[in-house]
């Protein structure tokens, strides 16, 4: 065949399933490609593998009781998501949290903020293909962070810290001082992380221009967290609708401007620096006190309804209950952050390529827990 | 601080507008008829005054009688949101209209609102079960599931 | 999404989701009943002392030292296993460093996450793509019998419904040493089995037929 034969090879779509089981999808995540060679034409998204029915089980709990389920949302943070949970009851039944316990929850936040930015890094670098090692890296400083919290709760992973009314329990005396060294050690190892893959240039090549997601679109499909701010859009509920005592804490918001996979991951690394500025801050500040209510276990918050959000790691995590005066939630729904995240991947990749697609959907950083409850 | 804008502010301008819309205005929420609610949420997005550009959520709550959809909007210029109700009496073949138009973001979560309680979204293009597989009987998060 | 309907295997999407729907449903009406331990005979065996002979000994020490994993991770004790892979609970030093995507070049799955009755056919499906012998690790609560998930209506109370299990590691996550544990125990199991099977019987069944 010549040259010219050759380019009008006459070729037809075909459609790739990317199987729930697969090393990169971050979870039981399915997507139906639609392909033309290399290039994706289309996706089609189908979730719903990890659908455990937390919302219906919400109804047979009762408040307190739900709390462990919570954690098991977003597994990476469980932090962020009993707090949410809590401040959701709390603003239903009016009830006005301990100062120490407000320090407390900021504390614990920001580090769990820490912990999963690290996942999120280390597993995007994983998935543009340094196969392991920044992923391995991340983790021996998480796993410094982990510590901090096992000595606090008992628990690695589901840690059911947070309660209505305030924390579970009190921080032991060797806390403090471990958390001081963690802060001093940490930026020095942020630092040591960034310096060695900003100027990489396959991981330039790889995400600078790369899936693009312009601000109004971010907007339009109810993107939130680093996603929307590596896009321009400034907001972060922590300035934005303060909760907890956030409002009395300095610290910067980190904004990208082309809204590519690189900026995502820029802010993401910004996002860490930020955080242990609020820790030093909180870790002087915080005073002494009761650190939970008066809340009986039982709790039975007056009839109505409430919305608290707050700003997880992923972006903005809700939690919308209604209550009919009994023991348990007649009604809780959680806002998905990563379910209305994944709205924006179909626009991002179309026009790229299977290995860009894999890219792109790294730097979203999703967790199915949230995305099917 | 995002000002929760109450029902009855919005209520007044919409009323000039759109008579006949509103069902009840309260502190916290307005609940608009369903068949105005594509009207009413196109007004309150291109309003410069209101511009609710954001969708935070969509959910729905079955109280025996009515399946109760909620939506939460957000203006990011002008921090402050805002609770629209719309109710679907009966509960065969309840539909509501579908915002997918305004806001992108309504793409999943009427999809997951459809498999959970089965209201239909009139206009929605790809209104299948999101969650659960096809031909799953039921809809489990209503109140008479097992 | 719409794909032209000039061949005859190009499904349109609703059709792979009725496909899907159907398989799931199958899945679930046959798998009322635990599938029991299918190793529950070694320790009769071993009671009545059978004599292992060194090739066997040689075989189960290299079958046990290498274990390679198949990716299998709904949820969140992947990360506890992880953790496990990771620098500070090196499982590498049990040989188990290799994480294989593809299940046919794997000998272990460890199920590290709840088990819904979406999921339950493509576990059986990574199951059955593994070649003999492979064993299964039910890492959790969840995995053990449904967990904190047990009364919902999508989550399949247990992986043995589904596939063999070989051994149960209880906790909700369990902790890596846990985990490392329960892996010591899978190594107990197999060295007690007999890879090389009887030949002067199968001779002899040869000579009945």
């Amino acid at each position: 065949m010549t040259t010219t034969e050759m380019m009008t090879l006459k070729t037809e779509p075909f459609v790739l399933n990317f199987g729930p089981v697969h090393p990169s999808t971050h979870g039981v995540y399915r997507m139906r490609a639609t392909l033309d060679g290399e290039v994706i034409l289309d996706i089609e998204p189908v979730v719903g593998y990890l659908h455990r029915g937390i919302e219906k089980l919400a109804e047979e709990r009762t408040y307190s009781g739900f709390i462990p389920l919570t954690d098991r949302l977003d597994y990476i943070s469980p932090m962020s998501n009993n707090l949410g949970y809590c401040l959701a009851v709390e603003k239903l039944a009016e009830i006005k949290v301990p100062e120490r316990a407000e320090y407390l929850r900021v504390i614990m936040a920001e580090l769990q903020r820490l912990a999963n930015h690290c996942i999120a890094v280390g597993s995007f670098l994983n998935d543009t293909g340094a196969y392991y090692t920044p992923f391995m890296y991340a983790f021996r400083e998480r796993e410094k962070i982990i510590d901090l919290f096992d000595m606090v709760c008992g628990q690695r992973l589901t840690y059911n810290y947070m309660r209505i009314g305030g924390v579970g329990q009190d921080i032991p005396d060797e806390f403090l001082p471990a958390l001081k060294k963690l802060v001093e050690q940490m930026p020095r190892w942020v630092d040591e992380y960034d310096l060695l893959l900003m100027q990489n240039e396959i991981l330039l090549a790889r995400t600078k221009g790369v899936g693009v997601l312009p601000r109004e679109t971010a907007i339009n499909c109810g993107i939130s967290g680093p996603v929307a701010r590596g896009s321009g859009v400034n907001w972060d509920l922590r300035k934005a609708d303060p909760y907890s005592v956030y409002d009395r804490f300095e610290f910067d918001i980190p904004q990208g401007e082309t809204g590519d996979c690189y900026d995502r991951y820029r802010v993401r690394i910004e996002e860490m620096r930020q955080s242990l500025r609020i820790i030093k801050q909180a870790m002087n500040d915080i005073p002494a006190g009761p650190v939970r209510a008066d809340v009986p276990h039982l709790i039975r918050p007056p009839k109505g309804e409430a919305y608290a959000h707050l700003e997880a790691p992923k972006g903005e995590l809700g939690y919308y209950l209604v209550s009919d005066n009994s023991i348990a939630p007649y009604r809780c729904h959680i806002r998905p952050t990563s379910l209305i995240n994944l709205t924006a991947l179909r626009e991002m990749v179309k026009g790229w390529k299977v290995a860009d697609l894999i890219a792109i959907f790294g730097s979203i950083d999703i967790t199915m827990g949230e995305v099917d409850r | 601080m995002t000002v929760a804008l109450s029902g009855k502010d919005i209520a007044s301008q919409l009323e000039e507008k759109f008579p006949d819309s509103i069902e009840e205005t309260s502190r916290d929420c307005l609940v608009v008829k369903s068949d105005s609610l594509l009207a009413v949420a196109g007004y309150l997005k291109d309003t410069e005054s209101l511009a609710f550009d954001y969708l935070n959520y969509i959910t729905a709550v079955d109280y025996y009688s009515y399946f109760e959809v909620v939506y939460q909007l957000t203006s990011l210029k002008h921090n402050h949101s805002v609770i629209i109700k719309s109710r679907c009496y009966g509960r065969e073949n309840p539909a509501v209209p579908s915002v997918i138009g305004l806001w992108q973001s309504a793409d999943f979560q009427e999809r997951e609102i459809y498999d959970l309680m089965g209201i239909k979204f009139e206009g929605h293009p790809n209104l299948k079960r999101l969650f659960l597989w096809e031909g799953f009987q039921g809809h489990p998060l209503r109140k008479d599931y097992l | 999404m719409e794909v032209s309907s000039d061949r005859e295997y190009i499904y349109t999407s609703s059709e792979l989701d009725q496909q899907e729907g159907q398989l799931i449903e199958e899945v679930k009406a046959g798998a009322r009943e635990s599938i029991p331990d299918p190793d529950a005979w070694l320790d009769e065996e071993v009671k009545r002392s059978i004599m292992l002979s060194s090739v066997d000994a040689v075989l189960n020490w290299a079958r046990r030292s290498s274990l390679w994993t198949a990716i299998c991770f709904p949820a969140c004790c992947a990360f506890e296993f992880i953790a496990a892979e990771g620098p500070r609970f090196d499982m590498s030093r049990f040989g188990m460093e290799i994480l294989r995507a593809s299940p046919r070049q794997a000998d272990l799955m460890i199920t590290a996450g709840t088990l819904t009755w979406k999921m339950a056919p493509v576990v059986r499906r990574i199951y059955n793509q593994m070649p003999e012998p492979k064993w299964v690790i039910a890492m959790g609560a969840c995995a053990i019998s449904g967990g904190i998930f047990r009364s919902s209506y999508n989550v399949v109370p247990g992986y043995n419904k589904i596939i063999p299990v070989d051994v149960y590691v209880p906790g909700c996550p369990p902790r890596p040493e846990a985990l490392i544990y329960g892996v010591q125990m899978l190594q107990k199991k197999i060295a007690k089995e007999r890879p090389i099977p009887d030949l002067p019987q199968i001779l002899q069944r040869g000579k009945k037929e």
